[in-house]
């Protein structure tokens, strides 16, 4: 009884297309070049899964809502005092003479909590969650390879990252630009730009947020290679992001500081200077480029090598 | 079907040896030797607890043996997963489902995952799927909304997304009504009849001995039979019953033919006839009747898979350990 006999196939297996003989279709098939299509259709899934989910819509749109929040409460409370902008660049008392700074405001406001605490969902979620509704073992089985799945979950963390960023910048920038008058850019070198030029450095603020929040996105990723909880994974992600931000403050800890993955995350403002100063921002990007190496490595040691028993 | 013709192997699935000790140190299989023919329908029987289920892991390359190797249509697992998986649909220990994604995305998101799967006819695969295991007209609705024989039915669908060398179904009519489970089980002839082989995980002996062709029965992480069905109830000494208005006559001819482990319970009367040398049920019936005793009557009973199972394994079959 071979299955391969023509026209001994089931009927139910003839769909459109070269199918009741299978055959031709799987010379078709290994004739097609292994490009964008059939390798990067779990790519495509995976996205498709991760944005249209209703979790993440909630919580980009309480993202999108920060820079609202921030923006109306700069509008209608016209106090003098708005230079108690506490930590970071002062960015908010620009906000009244230039929209744009919104931007920049929302952006610093959500960067130390908010925007890690979204991606710590979105990453400690990625392989753990699969894992306790069972789903990690049929997609393993499909199969999906441990590596390409793993190198898609970190893809689409790091898509996430940029949407997320993304989100707070684009509503900062439709508020501002309804709340507040739009025109050239006083940077916080005193240097005035025009505005396009100053759009142009809020897009690559954006870019450097975004960035920022690559180490972070490795380090869930590990995490949720190491249970079988989605809910633990996130909350342990979460909790780190939040104890480094800790110990990022406290002075006795100067020696570890430079090696916290939150250590450089205000260096985005150097985009506003002119000239640009690098340093820092290049400090950023190799200490996110060295957690995404480290915990990459480590989600990988451990993904690979694991049991899949639920 | 889907295989390179040319170099079918006859052994579809085969361990040798393969072990597996948890970090507990718990020894969940034990040097198990498991052959499954091509073209077979192979039912995997063992109470709960026996370790099939870790069999199967380790067949599917999900968990790492301690020792051993697996081979699965003639290529090592796990090295060769990549290869060898497409040709293989599974449903493992139940159903697992995206809640908030329909039962056509679900089995979209599981073909994506198979890189060898051709895109440009996913959905019409997806829907000959639905529609094989009954679940066309739900194909929209959210899988969180879906019963849980729904669910199995969805599992089942994406083991058959594409033509299979081998299916690898664990306890495939769980949750299933009646009639639902009459349904799975034609399907798996069906899919028989086609060439796929089947390996069939269950608990219900009745449904291993409707559809399978071999089986093999583990206990305590070790193989202790495989064979073809039929030899196995053979192998297995059916029990004489006897009923009778006269049972305590009937229970002394009995024992005097060399029938043993005789219970007599109201007009019922049961035993099992001598391994060696038995003797013709014709002159026992014979016997009985000659000393007077009323046989209303006389039968074999139970020549089983149950039987052969419990006569294995020395317990029942829902005993977990």
């Amino acid at each position: 009884m071979s299955p391969t006999e023509p026209g001994a196939a089931a009927p139910v297996y003839d769909v459109p297309g070269p199918r009741t003989d299978p055959a031709p279709l799987r010379d078709a098939a290994a004739r097609r070049p292994r490009g964008l299509g059939r390798g990067s259709g779990l790519l495509r899934s995976e996205l498709r899964t991760t944005f249209l989910r209703g979790r993440t819509l909630v919580m980009l749109a309480v993202l999108a809502a920060v820079p609202v929040l921030v923006g109306v409460a700069v509008r209608f409370e016209t106090g003098g005092d708005e230079g108690g902008a506490g930590a970071g660049p002062a960015f908010i008392a620009q906000v009244t003479h230039n929209g744009l700074f919104l931007v920049f405001t929302a952006l610093a406001a959500t960067l130390p909590v908010f925007l890690p605490m979204a991606v710590g969902v979105v990453a400690g979620d990625a392989i753990a969650g699969e894992a306790a509704t069972g789903t990690l073992r049929y997609l393993l089985v499909a199969p999906a390879g441990r590596v390409r799945l793993l190198l898609v979950k970190y893809a689409t963390t790091l898509a996430f990252c940029l949407v997320a960023t993304l989100t707070v910048a684009g509503s900062a920038l439709a508020v501002g630009a309804l709340l507040f008058p739009l025109g050239k850019v006083t940077l916080l070198s005193g240097t005035t730009v025009p505005l396009v030029e100053g759009l142009l450095r809020a897009v690559a603020v954006a870019v450097a947020v975004a960035v920022s929040l690559v180490g972070v996105a490795a380090l869930g990723l590990f995490v949720s290679t190491l249970t079988n909880s989605g809910i633990a994974a996130m909350a342990t992600t979460v909790g780190l992001v939040i104890t480094v931000q800790i110990l990022n403050a406290v002075p006795q800890l100067e020696m570890i500081q430079p090696y916290l993955f939150s250590h450089y995350w205000l260096s985005f403002a150097d985009l506003l200077r002119s000239p640009v100063e690098w340093s820092d921002l290049l400090s950023n990007v190799g200490l996110q480029g060295l957690y995404a190496a480290v915990f990459g490595s480590a989600a990988w040691a451990r993904f690979t090598t694991r049991d899949i028993t639920v | 079907m889907g295989t390179s013709t040319t170099s079918e192997p006859e052994t579809v699935i085969a361990t040798r040896d393969l072990t597996k000790r948890f970090r507990g140190g718990q020894l969940a299989v034990d040097r198990l030797d498991l052959t499954v023919p091509r073209g077979s329908v192979f039912g995997f029987l063992g109470p709960n607890g026996s370790g099939k289920t870790t069999t199967i892991r380790m067949l599917m390359g999900l968990i790492e043996p301690t020792s051993g190797s697996t081979a699965l249509l003639g290529r090592p697992m796990p090295v060769e997963a990549g290869r060898v998986l497409p040709e293989v649909g599974a449903l493992i220990e139940g159903p697992a489902l995206y809640g908030f994604l329909s039962g056509r995305a679900n089995l979209a998101r599981i073909d994506a995952a198979d890189p060898t799967s051709e895109p440009r006819t996913r959905r019409a695969r997806v829907d000959t799927a639905l529609k094989r295991v009954g679940l066309a007209a739900a194909a929209t609705k959210k899988a969180r909304a879906y019963s849980l024989g729904m669910k199995q039915r969805l599992g089942l669908a994406a083991a058959l997304l594409k033509p299979r060398s081998l299916l690898v179904l664990d306890e495939p009519t769980n949750g299933l009504d009646p009639q639902g489970m009459r349904e799975i089980r034609a399907l798996i002839r069906e899919l028989a009849a086609d060439g796929t082989t089947i390996f069939l995980s269950s608990h219900l002996l009745d449904e291993i001995e409707q559809v399978c062709t071999h089986a093999a029965v583990m206990s305590q992480g070790r193989l202790l039979t495989q064979g073809p069905v039929a030899d196995l109830a053979a192998g297995a000494r059916g029990r004489l019953v006897v009923t009778t208005p006269d049972p305590g006559e009937a229970a002394r001819v009995l024992e005097v033919h060399g029938v043993h482990g005789i219970t007599v319970s109201g007009p019922r009367v049961t035993g099992h006839p001598p391994a060696v040398d038995p003797p013709d049920l014709a002159d026992l019936n014979a016997a009985l009747v000659r000393s007077g005793v009323r046989v209303r009557s006389f039968a074999i009973e139970g020549t089983s898979l149950e039987e052969a199972f419990v006569a294995l394994t020395g317990e029942g079959f829902h005993v977990s350990d």
